[in-house]
């Protein structure tokens, strides 16, 4: 064995794994290193899309709540007038999705540190997740279908921001 | 052979305010220890001991004289009884600290003072656990030098720079005050801890290392370094004064910076 071949002792191949693992209680045995990067990305991604989300964040409180009549502009066709603009899709889209996956993230970290049984976090884990699926598809829908005169049946739906038909 | 032969107390000069004369102040106090002993009974319960004690003595000094005077039975480990060995971390007023490195005038003695196991390994009876999990997360990081070049005939030199870099997380004596006091460790154990970072900085950082990219790798696992919440509890814990989230943090920083 080349000295560029030394193994941790954690690798199931090393015979010291063997040895050290029958000392120590089963409870705090790790099954195996972990491959890939991922907890290394999620932790970044934690950073910069919150660093993102507090632009986002206050940029919208601010053009919602305090810009031209302010807090008193809001209503429907506020809303409606935001949407037809790409620019606020996009804004709100990044929130939207941004907003999600860190709370998520957050949300599974949470799990991890407080849920001691496997099982316990395996449930926790697909409530969350299929949560986060559901917003974030629903809300991606509604920003880029959202119609501010819906017609059903031929009957224009009452609202009023609509051209007379 | 009684306790204060074992263990004289040393005259040292305090002000007058707290004792007479330079004489050393004595006073009473409860000590609060959490037993177990599973040939007993598998429930832990608390035992009070009052003792009688000086201004110059530590919790290590109580507990000595628990056992050597009172109940033979009382259990826990020190070695040096002087901060160097680590052996007798224990969760003193629910804080972890070294029995021999806290003195009993600095707690509140009006209250008893609890003395418990550190918390998030397996008691094995009265305050001693079983260290074994808090050390191999210790072996897993590789705590040598590893070394690829070719055997120097003399010492391998460091400039003083070099050596200043790690100097910190030389100090650690593997007393498992951090590991136990971190709230993820106490969860399922499965984190490789505060200590075992600490040690993996110490090589990682020492520029004559050659295997830092092998230990970053270990601690890039699920369970290592991304599981830190920077919590701080470790920095508080060391009786070393060791910064240990600040250690946590430059090892998150390398294994970044050699990733992207
Ligand atoms: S880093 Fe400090 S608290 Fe942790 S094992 Fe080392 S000396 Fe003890
Ligand atoms: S007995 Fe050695 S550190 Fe306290």
């Amino acid at each position: 064995m080349s000295a560029t071949e030394i193994q941790s002792p954690r690798s199931a191949k090393a015979p010291a794994a063997k040895v050290g693992s029958n000392r120590i209680a089963p409870q705090y045995r790790r099954n195996g290193s972990s491959k890939g990067n991922f907890e290394m990305l999620a932790w970044l991604f934690m950073r910069l899309s919150g660093v993102v989300l507090v632009v986002l964040i206050f940029g919208h409180l601010f053009v919602n709540l305090l810009v031209g009549e302010g807090i008193h502009a809001i209503d429907f066709g506020f809303v409606a007038g935001k949407w037809a603009d790409p620019f606020w899709q996009i804004w709100d889209l990044a929130m939207l999705w941004l907003a999600m996956l860190h709370g998520t993230n957050g949300v599974r970290t949470i799990i991890n540190d407080y849920a001691e049984k496997d099982a316990t976090r395996l449930w926790l884990k697909i409530v969350l997740y299929a949560a986060t699926t559901v917003i974030i598809i629903l809300g991606t829908l509604v920003i880029f279908t959202f119609d501010p005169c819906p017609v059903v049946n031929g009957v224009q739906l009452p609202g009023g921001f609509c051209p007379a038909p | 052979m009684t306790a204060e032969l074992a263990e004289p107390a040393s005259k040292i000069e305090l002000p007058a305010h707290i004792g007479g004369g330079g004489e050393i102040p004595s006073f009473d106090v409860t000590l609060r220890v959490r037993r177990y002993n599973p040939e007993v009974s598998e429930d832990a319960t608390w035992d009070d001991f009052k003792v009688t004690m000086y201004g110059t003595d530590r919790v290590l000094d109580a507990l000595h004289k628990i056992k050597w005077e009172m109940d033979g039975s009382v259990s826990f480990r020190r070695s040096c009884a002087h901060g160097v060995c680590g052996s007798d971390a224990m969760r003193i007023n629910g804080r972890n600290r070294l029995a021999c490195k806290t003195l009993l005038k600095d707690l509140d003695t009006s209250k008893p003072i609890t003395v418990e196991p550190i918390k998030g390994l397996p008691v094995e009876k009265d305050l001693i656990v079983d260290m074994e999990p808090f050390f191999q997360s210790f072996r897993e990081v590789m705590p040598f030098l590893i070394n690829r070049g070719h055997e120097p005939t003399k010492e391998r030199l460091q400039s003083a720079e070099d050596r200043e870099r790690f100097d910190d997380t030389t100090k650690c004596i593997l007393c498992a005050a951090c590991t136990s006091s971190c709230p993820v460790f106490w969860t399922d154990g499965q984190y490789f801890g505060p200590a075992a970072i600490v040690n993996a900085h110490r090589f990682i950082f020492d520029s004559r290392d050659d295997a830092g990219d092998m230990r970053l790798e270990i601690l890039n696992d699920k369970e290592g370094v991304w599981r830190c919440r920077t919590t701080f509890n470790c920095t508080e814990a060391c009786p070393r004064g060791i910064q240990v989230t600040q250690a946590i943090a430059e090892v998150k920083q390398a294994i970044l910076s050699r990733k992207i």
